[in-house]
């Protein structure tokens, strides 16, 4: 095996393991821990396909900060009301688009079942991960995390951050 | 043009069970009879309906789809800068003409057989007309003149056009009246941007929305946000306005000039004095409307609200998608002059509003919960006795469910029962 391609495979690996790492935080709702998978200043934001490729700038969330993350989620747990409901997301088709000095830029599938409190489960929606990955003290953080919802329709509400 | 309220295609016993609109059976929630007398005789009778931004067609030849009701739209600006609406079904045998969100087109052609339009909707074309070899082809006596697209009438608002099936809608200043008028003349003072779209499903019958939007009695119970964050308190100025006929409202706060920051002390179930957020720029308020009115939600018959909560302006539509379901669609608005500055601050506060707003999210499931609750027994009955029976505005206090009668007044007036 040569050097490179055992360095690609290792960034690979190492990406594949956070974002597993990053899913099963939300699906086993330790939300409080989901705003350290970003760096201080990293940004999340959640639009529609059809927002993105008409080139309009609002999204679902916007977070810039880990602040503004935290806040999400003390709204969620002290604040906001809604019907208790649990995500199970899968993850596929990472693609590393670019390595850089300020990042590695890459893109990858999701999709998003949600089931409820009553067992009705669906699928909430799917769509792409586009993310630019840092290493900041010798751990990858999401300096960068749009999702991209296939889907415009939001069934009921967004409240659990994807 | 038809006007369903006349020509009814359907008849229902349902007969309102009370002198006055302060209680309700759940009936109207869950009947098919009445949702499809609803198409005839209110979206697609003397109302003027919400269907879309003169922005989002600036050119001739641009369109969008959309719905009044469960009638599909066009809305087309023609080569004369004139906007025009139709139902989007062709004369022939009834396929969607247009099939796509928005485009640019010449004219309207329907890909099911070729029938052409023009951007006012007249037929001007047939396929294979003259037949094939002199023989088939359109019948002689087939008029195009009588078989265009159904238009509607069409009013613009402050860059805002509504359509209407009726030839008794009086024209759109007339329908809101002065007051309300004003209010979409503050909110909507210059030439409007679209920043973006959401759509929102909400697993109930439309009606609930409405009235939810009509209740500003829940606005700091149920959005509990509010009260946390001090966005919103029931002590805060404000009040009601209400169209003379009560069918369309205004629910609106103006913050303490000096004490805007101060959580109040109220007795709600949820406040926590505690409770900071990290950051607040999704809080921040650049007074832009020469006022301190913070929100402002507006209601117009039966469909419409018009949105100001901060810096976050939308417009939402809402539209019925079956007996207990319904799509609420949010047009997300800035100003063409914003400078990037601006532009990023309503990006923020937009985290408050839309489908995962932070003030607006329960709006999409307490509907739902309604319509769980009301399916068993549609002869009981909602209560709703805030701030008394009458339909009047109140100054100084949101604590009333006058709009909210307000609205089953109008739809009791339409719907004839």
């Amino acid at each position: 095996m040569t050097t490179t391609l055992a360095n690609d495979l290792s960034l690979r690996l190492r990406i594949e393991a956070l974002f597993a790492d990053y899913v099963q935080c939300i699906d086993d709702d330790a939300l409080e821990q989901w705003p350290d998978f970003f760096t201080g200043d990293g940004v999340y934001r959640v639009t529609s396909r059809e927002n993105l490729s008409l080139g309009l700038p609002v999204c679902l969330v916007y977070c810039e900060g880990r602040g503004m993350m935290a806040d999400r989620i003390s709204a969620m747990r002290t604040a906001n009301i809604f019907e208790p409901h649990t995500y199970n997301h899968s993850i596929s088709a990472l693609k590393i688009l670019s390595v850089a000095v300020d990042g590695i830029r890459t893109q990858s599938n999701f999709a998003v079942f949600r089931t409820m409190a009553d067992g009705n489960m669906s699928l909430f929606n799917c769509g792409r991960y586009m993310d630019r990955i840092v290493e900041d003290n010798g751990v990858l953080k999401l300096a960068d995390r749009l999702v991209v919802l296939e889907s415009r329709r939001i069934d009921t509400l967004l409240v659990i951050p994807i | 043009m038809d006007d369903g309220s006349v020509a009814a295609r359907h008849e229902t016993d349902f007969r309102w069970p009370h002198s006055d609109t302060s209680q309700t059976p759940y009936r109207v929630y869950t009947d098919e009879t009445l949702y499809a007398l609803e198409q005839q005789r209110i979206f697609q009778g003397p109302v003027w309906n919400f269907i879309g931004l003169e922005c989002e067609i600036p050119n001739p030849g641009d369109f969008k789809t959309t719905f009044a009701g469960d009638a599909p739209l066009i809305v087309v600006r023609d080569r004369d800068g004139n906007i025009n609406a139709m139902v989007n079904r062709c004369a022939h045998k009834g396929s969607l003409v247009c099939f796509k969100p928005r485009g640019n087109v010449q004219e309207l052609t329907c890909v099911y057989h070729n029938w052409v339009y023009d951007l006012a909707g007249n037929l001007t074309g047939v396929a294979f007309r003259r037949g094939v070899n002199g023989k088939g082809g359109l019948d002689p006596e087939f008029d195009l003149k009588k078989n265009g697209l159904q238009r509607l009438r069409v009013e613009t608002y402050r860059g805002l056009i509504f359509g209407t099936f009726s030839d008794r809608t009086p024209p759109f200043r007339d329908y809101i009246g002065p007051e309300l008028c004003a209010n979409i003349d503050r909110v909507f003072p210059k030439k409007l941007k679209v920043l973006g779209y959401h759509s929102q499903v909400l697993p109930n019958n439309w009606k609930l929305y409405v009235e939810n939007n009509k209740d500003a009695y829940h606005a700091s119970l149920l959005h509990v946000f509010h009260n946390t964050f001090g966005v919103v308190r029931p002590t805060m100025g404000g009040g009601i306005k209400l169209s003379d006929n009560g069918w369309h409202h205004l629910s609106y706060t103006v913050r303490n000039k000096d004490s805007d920051d101060v959580v109040g002390k109220e007795q709600v179930r949820s406040l926590k004095d505690q409770y900071k957020l990290q950051d607040v720029r999704m809080m921040e308020h650049k007074l832009e409307l020469g006022d301190y009115t913070t929100n402002a939600i507006q209601t117009i018959f039966p469909t419409t609200v018009v949105q100001q909560i901060l810096n976050a302006l939308a417009m939402r539509q809402l539209v019925p998608k079956g007996v207990d379901k319904s799509e609420l669609i949010w047009t997300i608005l800035g100003f063409e002059d914003d400078d990037v500055d601006m532009q990023e601050l309503r990006l923020k506060v937009n985290n408050l509003v839309g489908p995962a707003g932070l003030i607006s999210m329960e709006d999409g499931c307490v509907g739902g919960w309604v319509q769980t609750a009301a399916k068993a027994d549609p002869t009981a009955q909602t209560v709703m006795p805030m701030g008394g029976r009458n339909i009047e505005p109140t100054e100084g206090s949101r604590v009333t469910e006058a709009a909210v009668r307000g609205f089953w007044k109008g739809w009791r007036e339409l719907m004839g029962v």
